[in-house]
This record gives C-alpha cells, sequence and structure tokens, in this order.
C-alpha cells in the first residue's frame, strides 16, 4: 500500500485519482503507524514552506516520513513535498526541512532573468541528468506541469532532472529511496502517471 | 524553456457541454467527460470549465461531471461559473478542480480574491474579466458580459492581482464571436500591466490567429477558445503543429 501523508497541506484528490488510474493502492492517511508501515510514501504539498514543515512536525508525521524513509522505504516528494526532503529553505527566512536529502531551497527570483513571470506556471521541459529507476519511462525533453516560485538549489549528489527557466532549475532529485519533483506528476497527463508508475514498480 | 499554453472552455449546462457539435471519433459530443478526455488525448494543456447552470440540480450535475473528469484526466482543470463565495471554491476544488476562476462574484465582493488566495494560494485563483470598449476606454462587463459595471478594466484587474489573483483570463467582448482573431491591443496593454499569467480569449477563429497572438504579444501565456475546438474548426495536435512550424514553443505530446 502507497501512504499519501495527509497532514492538512493541499488537496490530494488527483494524487489519489492517479494512483486508482494506474492500479495502485494508495490510501490517504494521517495516521503515523500506517505510514511507518506503508510499502511506499508520497509526500505531498503545496502553499509555504515554514507553514507546511509546522504542520508535518505538529501532526507527528515528520518523525514517521523521516523513520520509514532511514529505513529503506521509497519516497517520493512532490512539489512543496519535495522541497520538505532538504535541509533548509529560504522562504521568507530560514527553516528547517527534514534533511533526508542534501541542498537548500531558494528563491529563482534573483536567478532567472527579471522579464520571466514567478512563479513558474506551466508545461516545461525536463532534461534529464542522472539515469534513476524513477524516470525510466521518461524522455529526454518530456513535458511536465510546474507551479513554484522556489527551487532546489546545492543539490548536485541528487540532481536528477533539471528544466529551463532562464536558469537550469532542480525539477527531480534522487538519492537511493528518497526521491522527488518540482512538477506535479499527477497532473503531467501520461508523462506524469509513468512517473508514477515507474514509482509504484520501485 | 516554458510552452504556451492551448486551452479549451467547455460551457457546462445541465450536465451538457453547450455548444457540442459533430465530432470525429466521439459518440456524445455533448458528454463533458468524454470531450474533456478527447482533449486531453489531443494535447490540450489544461481545461476550463464553465458552469452555467442556475438550478441546484444543474450544480449537482455539474460537480458529479467534474468530479468524473478530474479522476480521468491528469491535466490542470480550472473552473469557473457560479463562484461567490469560499464554500464555492472548497465546493469543486474537492471534486477535483485545480484552479477557480471569479468574474462576477469578484466584482460584487472583491476580498473574495484575498480571502481565496489566502486560504488557497494565488497559484488556485484565476480572476476572468469580460472587458468592452466604451467611451474610448476598457470597461469590465459583469454577468457573463451583459451588465456594465462602469468599471474601468486595467485597474480593476491590477486590483485583482494586488488582493492575490495569480493568473488572468482576458475575454474581450469586442472580439468575441467575431472569429476574426484575439484582441492584440486590449491583450498588450493587461500584458504590460501585471507580471502574473495572461490568458488570452475571445475572437479565435483559425490556427493562424494563434500564431498571430503568440508572435505579436510574447507576454501571452495561454490562447483559450471554444466553439473552434468544439465545431472541430480547429484541431488541437495540427494547431501545435503548425505552432511549432512558427517558431512557438509548445508541448507536443499527444496520445490520440
Amino acid at each position: 500500500m502507497i501512504a499519501i501523508v495527509d497532514y492538512g497541506v493541499g488537496n490530494l484528490f488527483s494524487l489519489k485519482s492517479s494512483f486508482a488510474m494506474i492500479g495502485a493502492e494508495a490510501k490517504v492517511s494521517a495516521d503515523a503507524a500506517e505510514i511507518a508501515g506503508a510499502d511506499k510514501i508520497i509526500l505531498p504539498g503545496v502553499g509555504a514552506f515554514e507553514d507546511a514543515a509546522r504542520k508535518l512536525r505538529n501532526s507527528g508525521l515528520a518523525d514517521a516520513v523521516v523513520g520509514a524513509a532511514r529505513a529503506g522505504t521509497p519516497l517520493l516528494g512532490i512539489c512543496l513535498g519535495m522541497q520538505l526532503l532538504f535541509e533548509k529553505s529560504f522562504e521568507f527566512g530560514e527553516h528547517e526541512g527534514l534533511g533526508l536529502l542534501r541542498g537548500k531551497v531558494v528563491p529563482m527570483r534573483g536567478v532567472i532573468p527579471d522579464d520571466l513571470k514567478v512563479p513558474q506556471i506551466g508545461w516545461n521541459a525536463l532534461h534529464i541528468r542522472a539515469k534513476h529507476p524513477l524516470l525510466k519511462n521518461t524522455r529526454e525533453g518530456n513535458h511536465v506541469y510546474f507551479v513554484h516560485s522556489y527551487y532546489a538549489a546545492d543539490c548536485d549528489d541528487s540532481l536528477l532532472a533539471t528544466t529551463e527557466y532562464g536558469a537550469e532549475l532542480t525539477a527531480a532529485v534522487a538519492k537511493d529511496n528518497v526521491m522527488g519533483c518540482q512538477f506535479h506528476p499527477e497532473k503531467s497527463g501520461e508523462v506524469g502517471l509513468d512517473i508514477l508508475r515507474a514509482f509504484c514498480e520501485l | 524553456m516554458i510552452t504556451k499554453r492551448i486551452i479549451p472552455c467547455l460551457d457546462v449546462k445541465d450536465g451538457r457541454v453547450v455548444k457540442g457539435v459533430n465530432f470525429l471519433g466521439l459518440n456524445d459530443v455533448s458528454d463533458p467527460v468524454e470531450l474533456a478526455s478527447y482533449y486531453s488525448r489531443a494535447g490540450a494543456d489544461e481545461l476550463v470549465f464553465y458552469d452555467i447552470t442556475a438550478s441546484a440540480e444543474g450544480r449537482r450535475l455539474f460537480t458529479d461531471i467534474l468530479t468524473r473528469t478530474a479522476s480521468t484526466i491528469f491535466i490542470p482543470l480550472t473552473v469557473g461559473g457560479g463562484i461567490n463565495t469560499l464554500d464555492d471554491f472548497d465546493r469543486v476544488l474537492k471534486c477535483g478542480a485545480d484552479k477557480v476562476s471569479v468574474n462576477s462574484g469578484a466584482i460584487r465582493n472583491p476580498k473574495l480574491i484575498d480571502e481565496a488566495a489566502k486560504r488557497y494560494g494565488s497559484q488556485c485563483v484565476v480572476l476572468s474579466a469580460d472587458v468592452k470598449r466604451v467611451n474610448g476606454e476598457y470597461r469590465v462587463f459583469a454577468k457573463g458580459g451583459r451588465e456594465d459595471t462602469g468599471m474601468e478594466a486595467l485597474g480593476w484587474i491590477a486590483q485583482g492581482v494586488d488582493r492575490g489573483a495569480g493568473e488572468i483570463v482576458l475575454n474581450s467582448i469586442d472580439t468575441d464571436g467575431v472569429k476574426q482573431g484575439f484582441d492584440l491591443e486590449m491583450l498588450d496593454a493587461v500584458c504590460e500591466l501585471v507580471d502574473v499569467p495572461v490568458i488570452a480569449s475571445g475572437g479565435a477563429g483559425c490556427m493562424e490567429d494563434f500564431v498571430t497572438l503568440f508572435r505579436s504579444i510574447p507576454k501571452v501565456d495561454a490562447g483559450l477558445a471554444a466553439s473552434i475546438f468544439h465545431f472541430g474548426e480547429v484541431s488541437i495536435a495540427e494547431l501545435k503543429t503548425m505552432l511549432a512550424k512558427n517558431g512557438i514553443n509548445v508541448r507536443r505530446e499527444t496520445h490520440v
């Protein structure tokens, strides 16, 4: 069973539906024991880093997620859920992440040209930087759907794919069993479903 | 680089797509779920569902359709029509909408934009504006373009963005239905004004109109249309091929 961590951040309808679509058993869960015992874990998230990190800790689910990840359970963070996997974020201050991946989350404004809009909203191409089973069904140049204003930096040891938005921004990461997508695979058509299929087959 | 988006808009009344006509390979063109699925496979980058129902029964049918669509189609869905309160946001987001577009509801109560942006994030809040030239100025119209609010449009749109709208749909009443192309002058004025994505609506009559749109106004993010797609006058896959040939960056994954 795949546990989709429900810590009160964002809309889980599409994630749940996308797993149903590909025939995977997924359950939205706010139960620490259930998450700790899951075969795989999805950490979703939209909104502000500080608020999400606090909710994840206060719900007691951060420990369950980190514990399972350290024990080898495949974990996929999506969007803000991916950003939470890193050591820290500089979104409105400086905030601690889960520290499962090396790197930090920083604003794209200042890195990209001023005439580009922030957030980046829309479909952009993936540039694959490293081989990993998560992207086994994904081809160079496949388009996926992004909505974000911050991105993960200094994460060379986990970098899987980037996307070009005035600068090469981190699009996907993985270090052993800990994985993340800055984009929304559940909103990226067949390309996105293929990434979720690959995750299910790990 | 980020691609230009092509967005079909489905007007739904009492559970059926309005304006749906003959379509190759579709059994029921008026079935919103089937039409949405067809567009998704053809390469639509996003779908807009517009609820033009007035009755409670029609509204129930609409949320049912939305749920079925969001359970089977995995591209962004925007929902508009009859969004007047945060409860309306909640209702459609729970059915799988990703973004919610406000129009008359925000004109009546502009704070709706602030409250929705605060609760769901700006990326979720789309301000849709029906705009028409009156006495040499751009004027905002309400109630599906029937009522002149007397409000100057650029000021209203700027205010909407300040309040937290994360995207603008600009529908020119002057070009809507005329099929002579998008309202480039009006779109240019709005694109110069705001730094959130702007979606052009109203006036597309053929594929070349989209080429002209993205070439003339590089800042425009997306082109939206309804009848030309529903009537099969423009195929999304062919449109994207043409845009790509003209050097416009589009997403070309299709699954027809």
